[in-house]
């Protein structure tokens, strides 16, 4: 809450100083409106690059932005923090990143829903931002705003979601692979060497892209290793429907010994089951307990070696965008369009201290 | 149904009587579930007595499952049944409550820091605080259905859509995770008791409810409410205020509801806690065959209908139905359910069970 505050009060106070910068009379009491204030007279340029005095690459990287004659401006569309864990690491790590100090004048606009969200993009195109930074909550029906943008010269790097409109219309889009998630963790249960696979597989919300790509690894290891699943069943990433269907599995008397859930809340209520059923789990005992996302508890249960294993599903995009964001201002093109995050899968025999200040989210 | 004429008569009263007491729909379901389980796989109804990894006896089975998880829909529909007989319209906020209830227990418990060492502040306290904003935020909606006349279901769209960003904003968006084990007993179980504790604390809110419905006029003046607004008043009821006050009550069920939840795990998620609850909850009260344009109700049956909901869900996960096809099952059963419990179905099926007394074939009715 204070960050975002802060966020806001130093967003207002570059608004203020480059208002100021039309009428003559200076008297900011704004930190980075009086670096600012010697050159405000004269030229914009100078002005832009006195917030970024501290950091010297930013500075010269700044330079060719002349032609805006401001900060660079971006338009940050999310869905709602709130939305789950992810989302507000996700969240707190653009806010982090898009501050005034790092050069940045940042507007936020939040929503779960499409026609909100290209609404706001509309809003953030007549108020002439550099960026626009998306991540769409429905991938189609972006085309006509997206060409409005290109029109107006705005460029737009999309992150967490991709959508269905052409490539032109977007200079790149940073995403997560869900498939490669859920092959780096079937590849580290393979590397177990179990004798035999009993499997319970809970499944996150059907048809949602983190479900179909963690599903889809493990099918395809079902069908070619011969794994065996004991069930398969959608628990809409809820701990409770979670415990619920493994309990439904130790009543029947069904013998399994990995849990994959798709997210850490699942793998905590079907752990709640294992443990009121007096079931060992994790590392050398009964039971592999498996989850994705990372969550700072759920590395501490690692760590405690409670459970085995952890899929990150990366929320930092905000360093890429950054590198994305110098490139095309230092002249430079985007090699791809397509930037996939790096994510790692953490094995409680490995996973260190620092691993879950760091990674946990 | 081997009986002698004599008794075949009584027999016939006896079930078309019961056909068209309204806690029967309930009932039936319940029956048809239990036949259907005990046919296909009598193994359902195994209980196991067991030590679970603390060390603390419990009893567990799927039966146990449904007690135990079935218990706050249970208590909502304590709530809601009252909501629905005085208003004729539903609180589709409940589930965005519980959220928030949640969210003040864990923050009164929590303080400041999201991962405390040790409770801030008693459990009983944290609870009654929510009861507090629970209570609240139900006459937040009482208010806009009683006195502003808005449609319930659109009065309580306000808090159903802005519930969990409030539940978030209580604790700062962060997660807060309880770590005294006292605190799990609400949503677990009590050491040395092998039953669990939300079944008890279900049964202690229905015992309150018909303590209430028994000595208090409440039931009477809600149900004059519902079936006639304008008489009630001409009566020298307040219809506004029992509607208000209907509100208020679902507000509490809402806080011991949101308490277990929260006990469950020791900590919230809250976008998915109590996710959907709601429509389980109107469906736990239609169920109960409760008209759900409001007037006369039966709380047993609607309690009866949370279970059978539970029953139902457990039934699914026992069969181990594919997940893409759960929500059909799920809507297959209900429309059953449903269209058994409309009173034209039960009218024709107590006339096709006079029909064919004279025979003396006692099929079962449902």
């Amino acid at each position: 809450m204070k960050k975002k505050l802060l966020a806001a009060i130093m967003a207002a106070a570059m608004v203020v100083s480059l208002t100021a910068c039309g009428s003559a009379p200076a008297q900011e009491a704004a930190a980075p409106a009086e670096e600012a204030a010697p050159a405000e007279e004269e030229a914009a340029p100078a002005e832009e690059a006195a917030p970024a005095e501290e950091e010297a690459p930013a500075a010269e990287e700044a330079a060719p932005a002349e032609s805006t004659g401001e900060t660079i401006k971006v338009g940050i569309i999310n869905n709602d923090p709130n939305e789950s864990g992810y989302r507000t690491a996700n969240d707190k790590d653009l806010q982090a990143m898009f501050t005034a100090e790092n050069g940045y004048e940042a507007s936020f606009a939040y929503s779960n829903k499409n026609d909100e969200q290209i609404a706001a993009a509309q809003k953030f195109i007549q108020d002439g931002v550099d960026y626009l930074l998306l991540s769409a909550a429905d991938t189609a029906g972006w085309d006509s705003v997206l060409k409005d943008a290109q029109d107006a010269g705005i460029r737009v790097i999309l992150f967490d979601r991709t959508i269905d409109a052409d490539e032109s219309l977007y200079e790149a889009s940073i995403v997560s692979d869900m498939a490669k998630e859920g092959e780096t963790a079937v590849t580290w249960l393979k590397g177990q060497g179990l004798e035999e696979y009993n499997i319970i597989h809970l499944q996150g919300v059907m048809g949602s892209a983190a479900q179909q790509g963690r599903t889809g690894a493990l099918d395809a290891a079902v069908a070619s290793d011969g794994w065996n699943l004991v069930t398969q069943q959608t628990a809409e990433w809820n701990a409770e429907k979670a415990q619920q269907i493994v309990q439904s599995v130790i009543d029947s008397g069904a013998s399994f010994n990995v849990i994959y859930a798709e997210n850490d809340d699942m793998a905590k209520g079907a752990v709640a089951a294992l443990d009121k059923a007096n079931i060992p789990h994790g590392v050398g005992k009964d039971v592999i307990v498996m989850g994705f996302d990372c969550n700072k508890w759920a590395l501490e249960e690692l760590l405690a070696q409670n459970w085995n294993y952890d899929g990150q599903c990366n929320p930092f995009q905000a360093s890429y965008i950054d590198e994305i964001i110098k490139t095309i201002q230092s002249g430079g093109t985007v090699a791809e369009k397509t930037i996939i995050m790096d994510e790692k899968g953490f094995d409680a025999t490995e996973i260190t201290q620092e691993d879950v200040d760091k990674y946990g989210i | 149904m081997k009986s002698k004429e004599t008794n075949k008569s009584n027999v016939s009263e006896f079930f078309s009587k019961i056909v068209r007491r309204q806690v029967f729909i309930p009932i039936a379901a319940l029956l048809l579930l239990a036949i259907f389980n005990l046919v296909t796989d009598p193994s359902f109804y195994k209980i196991t007595f067991g030590y679970n990894s603390a060390g603390n006896p419990v009893l567990s089975g799927n039966l146990m499952t449904i007690l135990d998880s079935g218990s706050e829909l249970a208590i909502l529909a304590i709530g809601m049944t009252l909501v629905t007989a005085a208003t004729g319209g539903q609180d589709i906020s409940v589930g965005a409550a519980i959220a928030i209830s949640g969210s003040v227990i864990l923050r009164v418990l929590c303080g400041t820091d999201s991962r405390p060492e040790t409770l801030q502040a008693p459990i009983i306290v944290a609870f009654l605080v929510a009861c507090v904003v629970a209570m609240l935020f139900g006459a937040f909606n009482g208010v806009l259905v009683a006195y502003f006349k808005i449609q319930p279901m659109v009065a309580t769209l306000i808090l159903f859509t802005a519930g969990r960003s409030i539940a978030a904003w209580i604790n700062n968006n962060e997660l807060p995770i309880i770590n005294e084990p006292s605190f799990g007993y609400f949503g677990g179980f009590i050491p040395g008791i092998p039953i669990p504790t939300p079944f008890f604390i279900a049964v202690i809110c229905m015992v309150i409810i018909a303590l209430v419905l028994r000595f208090t006029n409440l039931g009477l003046y809600t149900q004059a409410v519902g079936i006639n607004e304008s008489s009630s008043r001409l009566n020298g009821l307040n219809p506004a205020f029992i509607k208000f006050l209907t509100f208020v009550i679902l507000g509490l069920c809402v806080a011991v509801a949101g308490l277990i939840k929260v006990s469950r795990f020791s900590t919230i998620n809250y976008s998915v806690i109590a996710k959907d609850i709601e429509m389980d909850a109107i469906l736990a009260v239609a169920l109960g065959g409760n008209a759900l344009s409001g007037g006369k109700f039966s709380m047993s049956a609607s309690i009866l209908g949370a279970y059978v909901i539970q029953f139902l869900m457990t039934t699914l996960y026992k069969f181990n139905v594919k997940s893409d096809a759960l929500p059909a099952y799920k809507a297959v059963v209900v429309i059953v359910l449903v269209v058994l419990s409309a009173p034209i179905v039960r009218e024709w099926l107590s006339s096709m069970w006079k029909k064919i007394k004279p025979e003396g074939q006692g099929k079962e009715v449902a």
